[in-house]
């Protein structure tokens, strides 16, 4: 099995004018993905944009790999543009993923890093308390999908459009540091912004809790070649395509 | 059938085409995608006598068909290479080239004596685009007089066969070529990453932590297949070309404008097997125009 592949593209759903949801279908086999995990995805075949580009695998069943990113720049708006059928390279899956949860966990969410974070919740069903926030009502996507397959779901605005109102990282901190007790041992899984993950750490830093968190960085090669991934880890850099993109909290300086 | 194989400065390549450093790791990390013993030559990430850190992130961005990049030579260091790296290398049937700089004469000298003694490594590939620490930090392959002094030195403490790397970042790269073939390189390799920026216009800084970056890619291949063709004038030495090289066709320009062998870097990133298309493509070209040795193509540009 490679894990460099022919895919063709079976279905392109936006669910707003931001938001796309890209379903691709290998050709020949392929290893299936562990939540957390990710795959370079190409978006043309000429020079510009040239490299392919990383996203959180967001479902996958036997034959179909689902992916759910937001529109920002050249890439993303051409792979919002495919057409059923097209065929892109695609390399995965890749990295590291979510370790498993021991009973019921926490999931905080911000913006699309809901992606990543709804693989994990579709394998453990009905176990996760999570938290989604995002700048505005508009930008929260798929919620009755999620709340669904969560325990319970607290959304989170920062123009108070919906839900609590303010910040993803407080509210879920708010919610779960009452007692020291029940922090011990909680498993807690996040991916979202830069900003919202060095918050997060402030708030369950030496806590006691198992904090994952996926981070993102620009990336070339995807496989560890390039050194260019990089984020800050206590002792050294660490690769977020190869060590990463899922950390443990307490492995990255903040 | 025909003939791939050329001969760079006593290394004898099965075929021309060779990984560029930087962008194929230590070659574990691409033997999943094809069977690497099919490479002409690996070249590794760039070691120094003492292991690096490297710059700080964000150390890439994308350009017009092409990347800047920074990464500020991080790399395992020459002993843990030889410890680590090296035994898996030497288990496969494939010529290793060792790419080393250094920020001192001295380093460069310890890095090419320990490369040299361990064994399993065939050639050497200087740096000279890093710069030096105990001269103002001028770039050692900017300024003749201190390239001369770096690689006479090195010469001396190597009978590996020894590629210079050139820098394009320099006014007449033909003469920077003739300075390395006179203190005893056996080879020179071109190009390496011309220096760029990119700017977020919103937050008014450099896209790179390090501010400038190296650009490679498709972006930069026309000058350096000019760059090639220069120096493919000015010596006799074999010419390793390198530059934006994606497919056969691009790596034939390059041969034809004088390069002996060519090295593929970024091409890696978009497709992990870019090599080995590279190789078969080249075979279709000779077959196609009935040529049976590839040598008879290196340097016959028309003009
Ligand atoms: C491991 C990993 C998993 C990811 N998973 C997802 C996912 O599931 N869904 C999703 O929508 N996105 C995901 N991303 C981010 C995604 O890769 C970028 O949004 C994408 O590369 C943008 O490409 P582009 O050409 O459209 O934008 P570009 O033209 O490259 O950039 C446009 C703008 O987007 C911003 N941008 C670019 N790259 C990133 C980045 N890596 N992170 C944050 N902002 C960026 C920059 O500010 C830039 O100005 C992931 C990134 C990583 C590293
Ligand atoms: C991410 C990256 C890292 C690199 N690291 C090195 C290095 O350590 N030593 C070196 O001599 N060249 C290094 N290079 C330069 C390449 O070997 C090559 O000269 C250059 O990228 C041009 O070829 P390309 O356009 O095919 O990539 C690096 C290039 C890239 C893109
Ligand atoms: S993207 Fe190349 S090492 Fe991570």
């Amino acid at each position: 099995m490679s894990r460099f592949f022919k895919a063709e593209i079976t279905g392109v759903k936006l669910l707003n004018a931001d938001f796309c949801i890209l379903d691709i279908k290998p050709q020949g086999s392929h290893d299936t993905p562990l939540p957390g995990q990710f795959y370079m995805l190409q978006s043309i075949s000429c020079y510009d944009p040239l490299l392919k580009r990383p996203f959180s695998i967001f479902r996958s069943t036997d034959d179909t790999l689902s992916f759910l990113f937001r529109i920002r720049g050249k890439a993303t708006q051409i792979l919002s543009r495919l057409n059923t059928g097209d065929v892109i390279d695609v390399i995965g899956p890749l990295g590291s993923s979510y370790p498993e949860p021991e009973g019921d966990f926490v999931a905080v969410a911000g913006g699309v890093g809901v992606a990543s974070l709804y693989n994990l919740i579709e394998k453990y069903k009905g176990r996760a308390h999570f938290f989604y926030g995002a700048k505005t009502k508009e930008e929260l996507v798929l919620v009755d999908n999620i709340r669904s397959l969560s325990k319970e779901l607290t959304l989170v605005t920062q123009d108070c459009s919906c839900g609590v109102g303010g910040l993803v990282t407080d509210a879920c901190a708010d919610a779960i540091c009452v007692t020291d007790s029940m922090l011990k041992g909680l498993h807690v899984y996040a991916c979202g912004p830069n900003p919202m993950l060095k918050a997060l750490n402030t708030r369950l830093a030496g806590k006691g809790v198992n904090c994952y968190v996926s981070l993102e960085e620009n990336m070339a090669c995807g496989v560890g070649a390039c050194l260019g991934c990089v984020v800050k880890g206590i002792n050294e850099y660490k690769r977020v395509c190869k060590e990463g993109p899922v950390f443990s909290m307490d492995e990255i300086q903040w | 059938m025909v003939n791939l194989a050329v001969n760079i400065g006593g290394l004898k390549l099965p075929n021309p085409v060779v990984t560029a450093s930087g962008t194929f790791g230590y070659g574990q990390e691409y033997s999943e995608f094809f069977d690497i013993e099919k490479l002409g030559a690996i070249v590794v990430k760039g070691l120094s006598y003492s292991p690096r850190q490297g710059n700080p992130p964000p150390r890439l961005v994308e350009t017009p068909a092409g990347m800047l990049n920074a990464i500020g030579l991080q790399n395992i260091g020459v002993e843990t290479f030889i410890k680590d790296k090296l035994p898996y290398l030497r288990t496969l049937k494939l010529n290793v080239i060792a790419n080393f700089f250094g920020d001192s004469i001295d380093e460069y000298v310890m890095a090419a004596e320990a490369l040299t003694k361990a064994g399993g490594v065939h050639g050497l590939e200087m740096n000279i685009s890093c710069p030096n620490k105990k001269a103002g930090w001028i770039v050692f392959g900017t300024d003749p007089a201190v390239m001369k002094d770096v690689v006479t030195a090195v010469r001396k403490a190597t009978d590996l066969p020894l590629i210079v790397k050139l820098s394009p970042n320099v006014t007449d790269i033909g003469l920077m070529a003739k300075v390395a073939e006179d203190c005893g390189a056996d080879a020179v390799s071109l190009i390496n990453t011309i220096t760029g920026m990119c700017i977020d216009i919103n937050s008014r800084r450099s896209k790179l932590a390090n501010v400038t970056g190296g650009l490679s890619g498709p972006a930069i291949r026309p000058i350096a297949v000019r760059m090639v063709w220069e120096v493919h004038k000015a010596v006799m030495i074999p010419i390793i070309g390198m530059g934006g090289i994606m497919t056969a066709q691009d790596a034939l320009e390059f041969m034809i404008a004088g390069a002996s062998a060519v090295s593929v870097g970024t091409a890696n990133f978009i497709n992990p097997q870019a090599v080995i298309e590279i190789i078969s493509g080249m075979e279709d070209y000779l077959k196609e125009h009935g040529i049976a040795n590839i040598n008879e193509i290196i340097g016959s540009l028309k003009t």
